[in-house]
This record gives C-alpha cells, sequence and structure tokens, in this order.
C-alpha cells in the first residue's frame, strides 16, 4: 500500500514531466494501435475467407475472362457442391477524382452467388424484387448510408470496361453477417451486363471473370484444384483454382511493401514509446539515487525499491497506454468515415487492443530495468554521497 | 549487549576505498569499545575517517579487516538481506541533511520505518504520534519537509530514528546544517534521548559545543584514533 502511495506521489512530483511522458506514450499506442488497424483492415479479406470456398481464374491473370461455358463442367466435377461466377465491372460514379465514389461493382448470378455467400444477408422480398428486375442492384449497408441510397434509386455508372452509360435500380441493401463482412459492394446481374454485350460488343458475350465454387470438405481442396485446372490444362482458357483465402492473399501481396513498411513503423514506434518512457525513468531515478539509499538504510530491501521505480515506469505506461487506446477508436472512427470505402472493413481489433497494451507493459518493464537495477546494486554509502 | 556492558565493539577495523586503480586508507587498524547507554562523540577533521566508522557501526558499509560487533552481533557476517533486517530494527539514523523524502508529510515520514514491521496501524499511528510528540512536533504531523524549518526537519529525522525503539542511535553531523538555536535544540534532544531513553548515541561532528553533551569524545586523524 505505501509502495502504491508513494508511487503515486513520486509520479506527480514533475507534474510537467509526467504529463508529457505520458502524452508522448499515449500519442505512441494511438498510432501504433492505428498503423495496427490499417495492417489489419489491409487483410480483412484474407480474414473472413470462407474455409470452405474456392476461385477459379484465368491462369495468366485475373483480368482475362473465362468462358461462360465452364460452369456446368466446373459444376460436375467430384466434391464442388455449387459454382457460382462473377464479372468485374469498373466504371465511374459521379466524379471520380473523389475516393467515396469508388466501390466495387460486380456483375453476378443473384441466385447462386448469395447461395455461396452467406454472409451477405438480404430480405427475403428485396431478393425476390431485385430477381425480377434486369438492371436492378442491391448495394451493401454502409454503401447505402455513405451514398444515402434507398430502394427505387437510380444509379448511374459511366462504363471504363464496359463501355457506355448504365443505370441500376436499388432493389435491395444487404447487410453483413458481422463486423468483418464486407458491405461497400455493389452487385447486380450479369445477364444484364452479359446481354449489353451481345448488343454493343459482340465477342464479349458470354465471359465471365472468375467462377466460385462451394466445397463440401475442406480437405478436398487441393484435389478439386487440380482437377479443374487440369481440365483446362491445354485449353485457350487455362486456369488457376485457389482457395479464396490464397486467392484473397495474391491481392494483399501486390501491396506487401506498404504493409511490410507499416509494420516496421509500427515497430519503431515501440522503439519510441520505450526511449520516450526510458528517458524519464532514468532521470526520475537518477534525482532520487539519495532517497533510495536512505529507503535503505531505514531497512528497505532491493524489493522495495525495484517496486517504486518499475511502478512509476508502469504507471506512466499504462495511464499512457489507456489514453492512447482512447484516442485510437475515434481516430480509427475518423478515418473509416473519411475513406469510407478505400478499407471496407476498418475496425480497431481486439488482437490490437491487447497487442498496444502489451507493448506499453513491455516498455514499462524495460524502461525500469536499468534504473531499478542500478539503484538496488547501488552501495548506500555512495548513493547518500550523491547530490540532489 | 555483551556481557561486559558493552553495546558497540570496533575491533581492529582496517578500511580503504579504491578510486580508479588508487586505494585510499581510510582507517587502520582502529578499535572502539562504547557502552551500552553511552553518548559518545567522534571528531576529527574531514576526511579522517569518522563518517566511516559511523558507517560500519550502522552496518550500511562493511570493513575489509576486522570485527563490527553491535549487541552482540557480528554484523560483518550478515548477508544483504539479513544487514537490511537488522538495520530495521537496530538501528536509528540521523543525517546532517535530514532526509526526509519531500513528497511525505511528517507523519509520512516518520511512520517509514514503521512499515517494515508487522504493527497493526493503530499502533503504528499511536508510535508515529508519540515520536512526534517526543521531539516537539506534535502539531505538524501533516506537514510537508518544505513547510517545516531546518530545525524541525531535523526533529522529524530524529522522530523517524527513534520510532522503531532500535537499539543505537548513530547521528552523521546532526547540527552542521542548523543555526545555533536549532542546533542547540537538537543536542537538547538527543541528551534527553540519551539520559531519560537509556539510547546509546554514536555521533560524528565538528562542532565543539555539540560534543560537550556527549560522555566522550574520541578524535581521529588520518584513520587513525588521537585520543
Amino acid at each position: 500500500m505505501f509502495i502504491i502511495k508513494l508511487v503515486l506521489k513520486n509520479s506527480v512530483r514533475h507534474k510537467l514531466r509526467t504529463f508529457l511522458t505520458i502524452l508522448g506514450v499515449a500519442i505512441a499506442v494511438m498510432s501504433f494501435g492505428f498503423m495496427r488497424t490499417i495492417v489489419t483492415a489491409w487483410s480483412a479479406g484474407v480474414q473472413s475467407s470462407s474455409e470452405n470456398r474456392m476461385i477459379t481464374r484465368q491462369a495468366v491473370s485475373f483480368i482475362f475472362p473465362l468462358p461462360y461455358s465452364c460452369l456446368q463442367q466446373i459444376q460436375q466435377i467430384p466434391g464442388v457442391t455449387e459454382v457460382s461466377y462473377a464479372n468485374w465491372f469498373g466504371g465511374v460514379y459521379k466524379d471520380a477524382a473523389d475516393w467515396k465514389n469508388f466501390f466495387p461493382r460486380i456483375a453476378i448470378d443473384p441466385e447462386t452467388y448469395l447461395s455461396v455467400y452467406p454472409e451477405f444477408i438480404l430480405p427475403a422480398d428485396q431478393f425476390a424484387e431485385f430477381k425480377k428486375e434486369r438492371n436492378a442492384c442491391i448495394v451493401g449497408e454502409k454503401l447505402a448510408r455513405e451514398h444515402a441510397f434507398k430502394l427505387g434509386d437510380l444509379i448511374p455508372i459511366e462504363g471504363d470496361i464496359y463501355p457506355g452509360r448504365w443505370e441500376f435500380v436499388v432493389r435491395g441493401i444487404y447487410r453483413g453477417k458481422d463486423q468483418s463482412t464486407d458491405e461497400t459492394q455493389m452487385f447486380f446481374h450479369w445477364d444484364y451486363l452479359n446481354e449489353r454485350m451481345h448488343v454493343e460488343s459482340p465477342g464479349r458475350e458470354g465471359l465471365v471473370g472468375w467462377y466460385i465454387l462451394s466445397v463440401h470438405n475442406a480437405a478436398d481442396m487441393p484435389r478439386v484444384a487440380k482437377a479443374v485446372d487440369d481440365r483446362y490444362q491445354n485449353s485457350r482458357s487455362a486456369t488457376k483454382t485457389e482457395t479464396e483465402r490464397e486467392f484473397q492473399q495474391s491481392f494483399v501481396s501486390m501491396s506487401s511493401a506498404i504493409i511490410n513498411s507499416l509494420e516496421v513503423v509500427s515497430y519503431v514506434i515501440i522503439g519510441i514509446i520505450l526511449l520516450v518512457l526510458a528517458n524519464t525513468i532514468v532521470m526520475a531515478a537518477r534525482e532520487r539515487t539519495k532517497e533510495y539509499a536512505v529507503l535503505k538504510t531505514l531497512g528497505f530491501s532491493a524489493r522495495h525499491i525495484v517496486g517504486l521505480i518499475a511502478g512509476e515506469s508502469m504507471f506512466i505506461a499504462s495511464t499512457g497506454c489507456v489514453i492512447g487506446l482512447g484516442l485510437t477508436f475515434p481516430m480509427a472512427i475518423g478515418f473509416a468515415k473519411a475513406f469510407p470505402t478505400f478499407f471496407p472493413v476498418f475496425n480497431v481489433e481486439t488482437i490490437t487492443i491487447i497487442l498496444a497494451v502489451a507493448v506499453a507493459l513491455f516498455a514499462g518493464v524495460v524502461a525500469a530495468l536499468f534504473p531499478a537495477t542500478r539503484a538496488v546494486r547501488m552501495k548506500i554509502v555512495d548513493g547518500l554521497r550523491s547530490i540532489d | 549487549m555483551s556481557q561486559n556492558g558493552t553495546m558497540i565493539k570496533v575491533d581492529h577495523v582496517t578500511k580503504s576505498y579504491r578510486r580508479d586503480s588508487i586505494e585510499i586508507p581510510v582507517l587502520r587498524d582502529i578499535s572502539i569499545d562504547v557502552p551500552a547507554g553511552e553518548f559518545l562523540a567522534l571528531m576529527g577533521p574531514s576526511g579522517s575517517g569518522k563518517t566511516t566508522i559511523l558507517n560500519l557501526i550502522a552496518g550500511i558499509d562493511r570493513p575489509d579487516a576486522g570485527k563490527v560487533i553491535v549487541n552482540g552481533t557480528d554484523i560483518a557476517l550478515l548477508g544483504e538481506s539479513d544487514l537490511a533486517r537488522w538495520r530495521a530494527r537496530h538501528v536509528g539514523f540521523i543525517f546532517q541533511f535530514y532526509n526526509l523524502l519531500p513528497v511525505l508529510t511528517a507523519f509520512e515520514n516518520v511512520e517509514l520505518p514503521l512499515l517494515l514491521t508487522g504493527l497493526p496501524r493503530k499502533e503504528k499511528r499511536e508510535h508515529v504520534e508519540a515520536a512526534l510528540n517526543l521531539v516537539g512536533l506534535g502539531d505538524r504531523i501533516h506537514h510537508y519537509p518544505k513547510q517545516l524549518s531546518g530545525g524541525q526537519e531535523q526533529r522529524v529525522a530524529i522522530a523517524r530514528a527513534i520510532v522503531t525503539d532500535p537499539t543505537i542511535l548513530v547521528a552523521d553531523e546532526p547540527t552542521g546544517d542548523l543555526d545555533k538555536v536549532s542546533a542547540g535544540e537538537i543536542m537538547d534532544l538527543l541528551d534527553r534521548l540519551n539520559k531519560e531513553f537509556k539510547k546509546t548515541i554514536v555521533m560524528v561532528t565538528h562542532d565543539p559545543r555539540a560534543a560537550e553533551k556527549a560522555h566522550k569524545a574520541m578524535h581521529l586523524d588520518k584513520g587513525e584514533l588521537t585520543t
């Protein structure tokens, strides 16, 4: 009890110094939390991948389409329970320079797509409306909120990959099963796209971007992947089949340099926390050398001295950590609002909080290590001779 | 206390300090016997080794050779933890510059040594108040050191030294930082602790007036006893 009381009294002895150190730790923890949130948001697609979904795409690149005719052949491969398909549409909504107007627009087969992606939850009546109308679309709740889309609204898109003016009517707003589900996408009928291609760009009809395969047993995946890819090995449309996780990971890998940089920066921040804190604790312990010598003279043990120094270090580190984490949440919310579709899922994960707390406590312990060792090893007579 | 009434026995003690590669002898074959209830003043010029003897007696330093026996215990044989416990139980230390913890009140400073005992809170409070009343500061218990005069700070330090009722009191220039009046008050207080409470006191001082209060004065010069 006395140690805690003395730790608290010592901590506020130099109010400005303690305040600035706590502020430094708080800013560092906030930056660390924010960086880690970006890193986790970047790989959110990988994290939310289904364990029993696979993707089949053109072997050379994702941007080359596959024939629609593969559908039935893939469906017949043993182990595959359901197959759907999709096409990246692209296009421009309003001002292309504004990041808010960028959101994924994907042509799908409504019936099978929502079946292989059960995490997109659409009310039955809206699903029925969506299926009925050729140029109907559904949008995620987050996207609808951002652009104030309502049922019945018309979304005009200027096509780029598929030129021309396209108009979609919002017939449904889906929500995600959980926080990790992307609610920033727009889905419309592949048939609508295909029919217009048939009329406007003959030769581009009957093509899909990729196939989504549901597999009954995850253990079958390597065999299914081999079966699909072997089937098209010597055709004009050689395929590459991989798990959904691998498929998502390939996108993340494209920006691995950025992610690695962010990770390095987050580790540098740990170093900064440590230096800020260690500087204060070393200074404080040095100033109190004589007091530690007096306490030792009175019979206080090394354990008490370590408790005083480590306690002060932990107090500052944990206070800074609490404030820093408190600031991380509004910062993440602000960022998510400013760039709503940049990261479809941008949440401060529990693991980020655990890491930030662990980092702050680690810094607290390490910062106290040197001054505590020095104070314990110090001879009483040397300590009493020290100058205040 | 030994059977012949000796409270402190410094027996052929030698001590030197090493500064860089040079060894500086501080005490050369010193022997002192202090009977129980004695008030001994150690005098001598700066660097004569008087504070070193005090530190050895108080168990905050160790001799290179010889023995320091206090109340029958050869303290040089004790390990660090045992020595810390021994100090807490047997020694009351009074410093020249008081060495109170500035963030603690007079009460809390005096309470410090009692925190190492298993005394109940109520008893601790009674002991602290008794010690502060004895030194005449019963009305200043909630004052911080910076709110007290030098003489009052030293009295708080004396209260801290006596609160555990230690076997011996060691004082290193207790009046060295005080004006004449305050110094007189402190010496009266030490005299009272010796006479009334039978405390064995070893005091280092430069001040002949302070030494007059002691029963006996010993002089050191260059690490050797001269008288």
